[in-house]
């Protein structure tokens, strides 16, 4: 029992974290259908500018917290700047064009932006300096960190400071009419190019976030980090519905269960010894042996056994796609 | 100044160049015996400069106590001349400058220091019979290759498995041991080796678990690990993947004692595992430096000023292994001293005793396990043919400090 929570708050610390990540990718292609591939790129920035800083600091003596937050500090708005600079350079000059040319301009930003952090990082790793005296604590046999406690909280919070900016400022109810339609939106007085701009900024900056947690929770950040963790969160964005906000923060949460507790679990289910007529059949299994056909390495793959299944069974997702409104 | 006077004056230098030149050159090839050229190639730019350097540096020494011994070759003095090339451990690289020293027409070579740039080299060597013995390249392809040419005088990475799992086995005593792997060949066949040599020793051995060599979160397998509570836990895998999984480990609360092969036995493990790192136990191929022969530290520390890094004392044997060979044969043709080579014996070199199996690799090579104390590994045995030697023994049993 204590193994199957355990394997709960781990799902739900790394899910809530894609949960972040996905918010980046449904916001852009709820008002402008674009799959911003780059996204995941910009998470690693996020961690790379925030450890770069991070690391500098903490031989300083500040006290750990004040570091965190400066270089969490320094990293949004770095990435808020990748964030428009990419809309501006990248898609507004292709806005109007099919919807092939900005999603293979996506994939071009997202190559560049990766080699352009192995010029910047070179491909080593980089290690969060030890200065969090991360705490453990026990719940019914299951271990959860402070820095799992953290993370869990900062993302909720940060999914409830979206949620308010979209449904109750002027701004979000803007961004809204943008999605239901940019041509009405622009004739209501509505600068439709700076509530672009502003979804793609909001979206980078969660990300920013979202790569100072990833890195903290692993310790490490590397310039290839953000093609996974992008896949993984588009996956996440998919399940719950793309263009559809409370969707994403469900399809990442759930990712991250299914993750781990397929990760966990995956190895004893295909242990093919355990089945009493197969194990017969298999050398492997005589004496108490095992035949695992599909091991925990298969993590990584359930993010994307899920997006097929996704896809085939239920295209809009679970909470529906936002696109439905436009119409 | 007007353009003609500089026009002479360079002239009138050139000339005066010419003219030293001139008179120096008959004193060099007057005296009477033959030149020995003996290539030395690994990085000496690049990232690991430092250790290419240390490499070069203990070949040198080989070569000019040679020098200074006065050896005598087909009845004629020899003199040494020692060709320093550099790789970048670059593996496109090293084939260019391996061939450079093929066309140098030296007579061996001494290097390269990584195994993916040795692997592509001894090919070109073998290809021009010039006999070739690393010092570094611990890969088990380099001399599985059917090269007859190639040596090497340090451990392959596939001896590391049984040493550190016997060492697990006979200093931990543990009863239930977990084993996961990165799914690399390194990897793999480094876990293979501890899981067969731990059963071997009647120890229960789990499931296998694996992740990748990019897998950052191994809370999943960890946890589920964690429900079986084995005594240790084995990792076949590199720094960037064991320092995550280590650190995760203890944040779930596991008690069991981690080990790793030499992919993830350096001090970086601190770096990325924090506090966890402590206490972990992996292997090496070789032997630290500080442990090698005494007459060979004193001799590196008066030459260079400072003490080898890493893989000097296997450099400096590879080199004297040449020579010896050479010696052997009276001869520094490659055709006719190569089978010497192959069958070297009573050669003790700064390393311990040296002698080459059917492949070229060294017999009997030692491999040293690590701990990690204070955020740094630190040698605590060597494990030379099964048997575990503690470490200040085997240090004592080399004359070292």
């Amino acid at each position: 029992m204590d193994t199957f929570l355990q394997q709960l708050i781990n799902g739900l610390t790394a899910g809530s974290v894609y949960a972040v990540v996905a918010l980046g990718y449904t916001m852009v292609y709820g008002i402008i259908q674009l799959i911003n591939f780059a996204h995941g790129e910009v998470v690693m920035i996020g961690a790379m500018v925030a450890f770069t800083v991070i690391n500098a600091l903490a031989p300083s003596g500040l006290p750990p917290l004040a570091v965190v937050l400066i270089g969490t500090g320094c990293a949004v708005p770095v990435c808020m700047l990748v964030g428009y600079s990419m809309e501006r350079l990248a898609y507004r000059p292709l806005r109007g064009a099919p919807r092939l040319a900005p999603l293979i301009t996506a994939i071009g930003v997202s190559i560049i932006l990766q080699h352009l952090a192995l010029m910047i990082w070179s491909r080593n790793i980089m290690a969060f300096p030890q200065i969090i005296e991360s705490r453990t604590y026990f719940i019914a046999g299951a271990a959860i960190t402070t820095v799992q406690i953290a993370i869990l909280g900062i993302c909720v919070l940060l999914m409830g400071a979206l949620a308010l900016l979209v449904y109750r400022t002027p701004l979000g109810t803007a961004m809204r009419a943008t999605a239901q339609n940019p041509q009405v939106a622009g004739l209501m007085g509505i600068d439709v190019n700076r509530v672009i701009a502003a979804t793609f900024v909001i979206g980078a900056a969660l990300g920013a976030v979202a790569g100072v947690l990833f890195g903290t929770y692993y310790g490490i950040a590397q310039y290839t980090m953000g093609s996974v963790l992008g896949l993984k969160a588009f996956s996440a964005a998919v399940l719950g519905g793309i263009g559809n906000i409370p969707g994403a923060m469900l399809g990442g949460v759930l990712l991250g269960l299914v993750e781990a507790l397929g990760a966990g679990y995956i190895g004893d289910l295909t242990d093919l010894c355990q089945y009493g007529w197969l194990s017969g059949l298999i050398d492997a299994c005589a004496g108490g042996g095992h035949f695992i056909l599909f091991g925990s390495n298969y993590q990584d793959v359930f993010a994307f056994v899920v997006l097929i299944l996704v896809l085939v069974i239920r295209p809009s997702g679970l909470l529906g796609e936002r696109v439905g409104e436009r119409a | 100044m007007n353009k003609t006077t500089v026009g002479i004056t360079l002239i009138a230098g050139a000339l005066a160049l010419a003219g030293c030149g001139e008179q120096q050159k008959p004193a060099a090839p007057q005296a009477s015996g033959i030149e020995i050229r003996i290539g030395h190639a690994g990085p000496t730019t690049g990232a690991i400069a430092h250790l290419g350097k240390d490499n070069e540096n203990g070949a040198k020494l080989a070569i000019d106590e040679a020098n200074e011994a006065g050896i005598k070759i087909g009845g004629q003095a020899a003199k040494f001349v020692f060709i320093g090339v550099d790789d970048q451990a670059d593996p496109k690289t090293g084939t260019t400058v391996a061939q450079k020293l093929v066309d140098d027409k030296v007579s061996g070579v001494v290097g390269h220091l990584n195994s993916g740039v040795t692997i592509p080299a001894s090919a070109i060597y073998n290809q021009a019979g010039i006999p070739m013995v690393s010092g570094s390249a611990t890969n088990p392809k380099l001399t599985e290759q059917g090269f007859k040419n190639v040596f090497r005088v340090v451990g392959r990475d596939d001896q590391q498995g049984p040493a550190i799992a016997s060492y697990l086995a006979a200093a931990k005593k543990p009863k239930l041991v977990a084993v996961i792997d990165d799914a690399t060949a390194y990897g793999e066949g480094i876990a293979n080796e501890v899981e067969k040599t731990l059963k071997a020793a009647n120890i229960k051995v789990l499931p296998r678990e694996k992740g990748t060599d990019k897998t950052t979160d191994w809370k999943a397998v960890l946890t589920k690990l964690r429900g079986r509570s084995p005594d240790a836990v084995f990792f076949g895998g590199m720094d960037a993947t064991g320092g995550p999984l280590l650190k995760q480990g203890r944040e779930l609360g596991m008690k069991a004692v981690f080990s790793f092969g030499d992919g993830a036995c350096t001090d970086k493990m601190t770096e990325l595992a924090g506090k966890a790192a402590e206490g972990l136990l992996c292997s090496q191929a070789g032997i630290p430096p500080q442990a090698a022969s005494k007459k060979f530290l004193e001799a590196y520390k008066k030459k260079f000023n400072t003490d080898p890094i890493l893989y000097a004392p296997f450099t400096y044997d590879a080199a004297n292994l040449l020579i010896e060979a050479m010696k052997k044969a009276d001869s520094a043709e490659p055709q006719k001293y190569l089978p010497e080579l192959q069958k070297i014996s009573g050669f003790t070199g700064a390393t311990g005793p040296i002698a080459f199996d059917d492949k070229g690799d060294r017999k009997d090579a030692e491999i040293t396990i690590f701990t990690m104390k204070g955020g740094k590994i630190e040698p605590i045995a060597v494990v030379k043919s099964g048997k575990t030697v503690p470490y200040e023994e085997f240090v004592k049993s080399m004359g070292g400090k």
